[in-house]
């Protein structure tokens, strides 16, 4: 694969997508017993499980606040998750990630309706693909909801890229790595807030405003999928 | 940062600083959009190929350059390896301990690289002698000598300053084999990349928050602009959340201010 040959003479990408098209989604709640909420998501390739743990007692106990709930978040790759073995220490980058996303759930948290209690969310990336963080996100507002913990509104990641010039939604590995530029970001969907961005790689001022409406968009659709997974569980079937 | 002031001070403090944002102003009297003093001193460290002192109101950062030889990664072969790290010191700040970095400080070198590496501020394969055997490395540290506000911002200048004024030792190809020649060369440059922070404090954008403001602000958005006027790296941080129209606005006011941060370094440093 080389630089000028991620998108063909159709228009299509090397899965066969067009620009604006997402990977397949599918989202499940409630698959860990021990957990009080999890869910599990698959986005292309990648397939991430989350628990979350809480609200519980804060240990070490002078962590706690005695105002709102401690959050901690933690975002973990398998070591087979990738190509080559992942060290399964963490990594900078994964210290980085679990910073960012833990800020982008906390946005829809209502914290302070715990005081002095931690709530717990772990990420597990059991297969790695392009946009793992993103799923991550998603999947973990969804266990957040499975826990009963207070929220604002769920938070959905999507992210877009840009690939021989062109802005595509959904950046798969091979696109991620071969790409020009990487934009993931988070919403609040109904609130129309925008709770997690991460910029990486050349936007000119039109095309950083086509890629953020586009990640938009495509946040929008997975929310649809957010939503059917927890009724699913909760309700036992779908409404179209 | 933690301050030490009670929950009813803080609160009353970011009532008042609320209020004087509605009025254009903030509590170091400087307005929405205004940097605090930039000052700049290149060259310090002899023993470096460059070197930059950054102060930004009272935060202060100072970047070293040093150069060597390496293999290439086996995945760009024809390429020269940048490295950017940045650490806060314990001296830095009471909050600030040794140790192993933080999340902060791991997010703050990891920003801040990227801001540099995604601008192609400097072509890499410019950095290569042997295809697949000998490149330049260069690595640039930063240490955060004092604490106040905007480390995103101050350790970018002085990362930018000190690799504008770097001096490479020079090596000459023969038969395959390398040898330094007396004379040192300047790298080239595509770009300037400048880093442009703002805070969100209630419904108000603001540059250059110090340490105050960080302490009482929803969310930061720390952006990257380029000589083009494009944004080539960008990071959210913090518990709040932006509007689009407001993400938008900041990316206008990045190019803005970037332009005007850009000039003042080339000026300092007498760059065309």
């Amino acid at each position: 694969m080389k630089m000028g040959k991620l998108i063909n003479e159709e228009g299509l990408r090397v899965d066969g997508r067009r620009v604006d098209e997402l990977r397949p989604i599918k989202i499940e709640v409630g698959i860990l017993k021990n957990a009080d909420g999890s869910a599990y998501i698959e986005m292309g390739k990648n397939k991430i499980v989350v628990a979350v743990y809480g609200p519980k007692e804060v240990h070490p106990k002078h962590m706690s606040l005695p105002d709102k709930c401690l959050l901690r978040c933690r975002y973990h790759m398998s070591p087979f998750s990738t190509d080559v073995r992942k060290n399964p220490a963490p990594s900078r980058r994964e210290i980085e990630i679990s910073k960012v996303v833990k800020e982008a759930l906390e946005s829809a948290l209502i914290l302070y309706d715990y005081p002095r209690t931690a709530i717990e969310i772990y990420m597990e990336v059991l297969q790695s693909d392009g946009g793992s963080r993103c799923a991550a996100i998603t999947a973990a507002s969804v266990a957040l909801s499975d826990a009963g913990i207070n929220m604002r509104d769920l938070v959905v990641a999507c992210a877009v890229g840009k690939a021989d010039g062109m802005i595509i939604l959904d950046p798969n590995d091979i696109e991620d790595k071969e790409g020009e530029a990487d934009m993931p970001l988070a919403i609040m969907p109904n609130l129309n807030q925008l709770t997690l961005l991460q910029i990486e790689g050349k936007f000119t001022k039109e095309e950083f405003e086509k890629a953020f409406n586009l990640a938009l968009e495509g946040c929008r659709k997975i929310h649809h999928i957010q939503k059917k997974a927890l009724m699913l569980k909760y309700f036992g079937k779908v409404e179209e | 940062m933690h301050s030490k002031r009670s929950f009813i001070v803080e609160d009353l403090r970011k009532a008042q600083l609320a209020n004087l944002l509605t009025q254009g102003k903030r509590l170091d009297g400087r307005s929405l959009l205004d940097y605090r003093d930039l000052k700049i001193e290149t060259n310090l460290i002899s023993k470096a190929e460059g070197s930059a002192k950054v102060s930004l109101g009272n935060t202060q950062a100072i970047a070293g350059v040093k150069v060597e030889i390496d293999e290439p990664f086996p995945d760009t072969p024809d390429q020269g390896i940048l490295i950017v790290n940045a650490e806060i010191l314990p001296l830095a700040s009471p909050y600030a301990e040794p140790g192993p970095p933080d999340e902060e400080a791991i997010e703050l070198a990891r920003v801040v690289d990227r801001g540099i590496r995604a601008s192609d501020m400097i072509n890499l394969k410019n950095l290569c002698l042997i295809e697949g055997k000998k490149v330049y490395t260069i690595f640039v540290d930063v240490s955060i000598l004092n604490v106040d506000g905007n480390l995103f911002d101050a350790t970018s200048y002085a990362v930018v300053s000190s690799l504008l004024t770097t001096k490479i030792p020079k090596y000459e190809v023969k038969d395959g084999e390398i040898k330094q020649v007396d004379e040192k060369i300047s790298l080239s440059f595509d770009t300037i990349p400048i880093s442009v922070t703002l805070g969100k404090i209630g419904n108000t954008l603001i540059v250059d928050p110090d340490q105050e403001e960080e302490a009482l602000m929803d969310a930061r958005l720390t952006l990257a602009v380029d000589s083009d006027d494009n944004i080539v790296a960008g990071q959210k941080g913090g518990a709040g959340s932006f509007s689009y129209d407001e993400v938008i606005r900041a990316t206008e006011i990045a190019r803005l201010k970037g332009k005007e941060i850009r000039s003042k370094i080339k000026e300092v440093l007498g760059i065309g």
